[in-house]
């Protein structure tokens, strides 16, 4: 078996085919076998009729393209079908628990679609000029006044576009202020357990990264912490509750002990989820967080994005926020910051700017109608039941399966590593695919790093105790069959998806990007 | 709360099979004196009425783009988009899933995505593309820091044509790692010479067209030239439909070609969220950031799509990453895709020559106006004019005419006074004869 750095399976290993009903067409009843775009469409096919335009002089100085573009189209039946009979072949919260752990995959609500689809919030550019998007303008500031309350900070940068892109704009405010104190720190601490995108991030921009240890329990040792800071420290990347799902129960003695130092403190807001109304970072001490809306405040996942990420910032950081930016008054009154040179003249210093014009709009109505609908008593309680939710399907399955750091309560999310496989023969991504089969997408798995075979399960406050219950049944039932030999059921799975386990060593050895004829 | 399907009893079994006698304990890592017993400046939950009336006063305050006369662009771009592309991206499967690591029930984005990645490379004349990035201004910036990976080079070289705020991110994004980008001045008529400015120092030569300005380059002997110097050349665009009337970047030697994509299947929301697109050759594939999904089979041999090529991504790589990027920007992806296999080449070529032939006449119908002067010889559905005075002042006059008229570049380069009366053009194929007459009208009484 071909595996990669982690111990994860890349190919699979030989299995007896699977018995299933022939069929002329290939198609198991509702189960549809889609072509390729470019198998059904046509050149000269087009699912979309566009007005004839008078004769004219084109003015394309010599440019105009030669050759006709190589892309087939569909009528709109077609497409209809093909894009529906593609669909089908996901997975998707709307169809059963999605225990992706650290993803947060939570209901999406519909009247969020609906009010991003609202004409004077769809259907407004970014250049009009700023008398014709007082609403929109209020609405960014309404949702910033949000962010500062739940997370006790003074600024918040609203046009980072993602979580990554979110951590390079905390970042990069750092590195401004450091710079402007006139210092060199360089060096970024970063814990062991951290999603990967943080020493990414660091690397980005010129830190130099310096890895610290997670203790027995799982969480960050402050003496570890102190061990490493120093004159070249310029912060550290924690992430809390952090990847294992574990509070970072001395993140004050840290965040002091950073500060002590120069250094600033930088939190992942990536599970923000289970402490929201609980406590705020600002108060913990934490210098700068991006929040992931679409993890805490459920706008949309869509298969790989968009995501939204506002930085909530101190007030050592918030001079340097990139444009653009909303800016409050001692009044609370919202003022919009566009430009350098605007925000120059107000005494501030952005350290630049990190997209064209002013962030995930479309994310940012989501994320408010997601608010006001929870209020605050909502988005407590969310965070309650999440942690619940997570510790009872942690108290269920204990017995049966091995928490890795049993001994603190599990916050929004648990982790399980594959010491309740020993001997077995079955391996944490058999396991996984074996869900499949049960109906589940599977946890996240061989993540966080810090553990082996990692199971890392978050089921949100959006499940029934019905559907949890039915989840820690089907684990159980898995567990039982994985400990009673039952191995070539499991790394024949999954059986019954559209596809059986796919060859990644192929897909990477020979990498085939787009389609060819 | 109608989104928690728990009830208090629930929860009361729930923390009894725990073992715990209330939800606090499960909290009992956090530290005491830092705990909220609630937040008092925030309001209560609200029903779906409530909010909806609240966010719909607000949507009321905004001018509408479909609602008047409009013809601002700049890099954001007003399109009519089929009702099927929201249909489907509102799908559950689509909307709801998650990026598809698990490849056995995840066929559907992934198909898509291998779909999107043949339709850009194909698009824009390269050999590949990935599964695309937060929007054009990031793809850009990602662009040249992969340029000076290939080239070992970090001399930029940007073209005066190139949107303001892409220079503005390119800048700020390889300021950090010491990188040093030239800016050329803003090129308001088109004739840098760009030539000039590559050396054998050079990393990459960027340039946008149809321009800023809107401008269109001959990219042909900026790439002889930067092929020469050891340089690769990036073209940019910000209107993807200009690929359905000009020469593609790729025939033109371009080495990476980025651009926005929002035209396609994505609404203007206010900036964002929309699609980064990113091509480039063969030979540099494992030097692209952002996700790539391809072919390969399952264990029956049947064709499958997965994510490939991680060993470049930060989730493997930590700190030696191309880039710290985990996502891209899948449903604007999927908007972008399917109103395109619903054009087709061929109904990209009409549409193309639609938003054209309505910026030619739009221009003749402006510059016909006394004091107002076109800028451009060519141009595709975007165009730059100099007024007899400051554009800023005027657009807000044709704003209370009910004109959504441009932008003035002055909003976007505020430190060049030169520019003051300049303002940026676009017209598509959603402007009507009556809306082209109400600008011109509007603009003759603002300006008399």
């Amino acid at each position: 078996m071909i595996m990669n750095n982690v111990g994860r399976p890349t190919a699979p290993v030989a299995t007896d085919a699977v018995v299933a009903a022939s069929t002329f067409t290939g198609n198991q009843g509702l189960a549809i076998e889609e072509p390729l775009l470019f198998e059904v469409g046509r050149l000269d096919v087009t699912g979309v009729d566009i007005e004839d335009v008078d004769a004219f002089e084109p003015r394309l100085g010599g440019l105009a393209r030669t050759a006709p573009i190589d892309l087939p189209g569909l009528t709109e039946p077609e497409t209809m079908r093909h894009y529906v009979r593609l669909s089908r072949q996901n997975y998707a919260i709307d169809l059963g628990l999605y225990p992706l752990g650290s993803c947060t995959m939570k209901h999406n609500p519909r009247l969020n679609e609906a009010m991003a689809r609202l004409p004077g919030f769809g259907d407004v550019h970014p250049l009009q000029p700023l008398s014709t998007v007082s609403g929109a303008v209020e609405l960014v500031a309404e949702l910033g006044r949000w962010l500062l309350e739940l997370t006790g900070m003074a600024s918040v940068a609203m046009s980072p576009k993602a979580g990554a892109h979110g951590e390079m704009c905390g970042m990069a405010a750092i590195k401004a202020a450091i710079v402007d104190r006139g210092e060199t720190r360089d060096v970024v601490l970063v814990p062991e357990s951290a999603h990967g995108t943080n020493p990414a991030t660091a690397a980005q921009l010129g830190f130099r990264v310096v890895s610290v240890p997670a203790r027995a329990d799982g969480t960050v040792d402050p003496e570890e912490v102190r061990k490493r800071l120093g004159p070249e420290v310029a912060a550290i990347m924690l992430t809390n509750p952090n990847t294992c799902g574990l509070f970072e129960r001395d993140i004050v003695e840290i965040a002091e002990a950073v500060h002590a130092a120069g250094a600033y403190f930088y939190a992942d807001g990536a599970n923000f989820n289970a402490i929201v109304g609980k406590v705020r970072p600002g108060d913990l001490g934490v210098d700068a967080m991006h929040i992931n809306l679409h993890k805490t405040f459920s706008t949309p996942h869509g298969g790989g994005g968009p995501g939204a990420g506002p930085v909530v910032l101190s007030d050592r950081l918030a001079p340097y926020a990139p444009v653009p930016f909303v800016r409050f008054d001692g009044e609370g009154a919202a003022e919009f910051v566009e430009t350098r040179k605007a925000a120059g003249e107000r005494g501030l210093k952005p350290f630049g700017r990190i997209t064209a014009f002013h962030g995930q709009m479309g994310m940012f109505v989501r994320a408010l109608a997601y608010m006001m609908s929870h209020g605050a008593d909502g988005l407590r309680q969310a965070s309650e039941d999440a942690v619940l939710a997570a510790n009872y399907v942690k108290a269920r399955l204990q017995d049966l399966m091995t928490v890795a750091f049993p001994e603190r309560p599990a916050m929004h999310e648990v982790l399980f590593d594959d010491r309740f496989l020993e001997g077995t023969g079955v391996t944490t991504l058999d396991f996984a695919k074996a869900m499949i089969d049960e109906g589940y997408h599977p946890m996240t798995m061989y993540f966080p790093l810090v553990v082996h075979g990692a199971m890392l399960i978050e089921p949100t406050e959006s499940e029934s105790k019905a559907s949890l219950d039915q989840f820690v049944d089907t684990l159980r039932h898995l567990a039982d069959k994985a400990r009673s030999g039952d191995v070539d059921a499991f790394k024949a799975a999954p059986r019954l998806a559209p596809r059986r386990r796919v060859d990644e060593t192929l897909a990477a050895r020979q990498p085939k990007l787009v389609h060819q004829g | 709360m109608r989104y928690l399907p728990l009830s208090d009893v629930d929860r009361s079994n729930m923390l009894a099979a725990i073992g715990v006698a209330s939800v606090d304990d499960l909290f009992a890592d956090l530290p005491k004196a830092k705990r909220l017993a609630a937040l008092p400046k925030l309001p209560p939950h609200a029903g779906e009425q409530a909010v909806a009336r609240r966010l719909g006063t607000m949507a009321a305050k905004n001018t509408a783009a479909g609602s008047v006369p409009f013809f601002v662009g700049a890099g954001a771009y007003r399109h009519h988009v089929p009702a099927t592309v929201d249909h489907l991206i509102q799908r559950s499967e689509f909307l709801t899933s998650y990026t598809p690591y698990q490849p056995e029930i995840a066929q559907g984005t992934l198909q898509v995505l291998f779909e999107f990645q043949t339709q850009v490379a194909r698009l824009t004349g390269m050999d590949v593309a990935n599964a695309s990035m937060y929007d054009g201004s990031t793809a850009l910036a990602e662009a040249v820091l992969m340029a000076h990976r290939i080239t070992k080079r970090d001399r930029a070289v940007l073209s005066g044509g190139v949107h303001p705020h892409y220079r503005g991110v390119v800048e700020t994004v390889t300021r950090f790692p010491g990188h040093v980008v030239e800016s050329l001045p803003p090129d308001l008529l088109g004739t840098e010479d760009i030539l000039a400015a590559i050396d054998d120092t050079t990393s990459c030569v960027v340039v946008q067209s149809p321009s800023f300005y809107g401008h269109l380059y001959d990219l042909k002997p900026i790439a002889e030239k930067a092929h020469a110097m050891g340089a690769l050349l990036i073209a940019v665009f910000t209107e993807v439909v200009s690929l359905g009337a000009i020469e593609p970047p790729g025939s033109q030697g371009a080495d990476i070609v980025v651009g926005e994509g929002q035209s396609l299947g994505n609404p203007l929301s206010f900036g964002g969220p929309y699609v980064g697109l990113f091509a480039t050759r063969q030979k540099y594939v494992r030097q692209m950031p952002g996700r790539l999904c391809g072919e390969t089979v399952d264990a029956d041999g049947k064709r499958s799509f997965v994510l490939t090529l991680s060993t470049r991504e930060q989730h493997i790589r930590r700190e030696k990453a191309t880039s710290n990027i985990c996502t891209n920007a899948g449903l604007c992806a999927l908007a972008f895709s399917i109103h395109l296999t619903l054009l087709g080449g061929a109904g990209l070529t009409k549409l193309a020559r639609a938003n054209h032939a309505n910026a030619v006449r739009l221009a003749d119908e402006l510059a016909g106006i006394s004091g107002v002067e076109l800028l451009n010889r060519a141009f595709f559905n975007e165009f730059t004019l100099r007024l007899p005075k400051g554009a800023a002042a005027v657009i807000e006059t044709l704003a209370e005419k009910g004109v959504l008229a441009g932008v003035p570049a002055s909003r976007l380069e505020p430190n060049r006074p030169e520019l003051s009366n300049v303002l940026v053009v676009a017209a598509t194929e959603v402007n009507t004869d009556e809306d082209r007459a109400a600008f011109a009208s509007a603009l003759r009484e603002a300006l008399a």
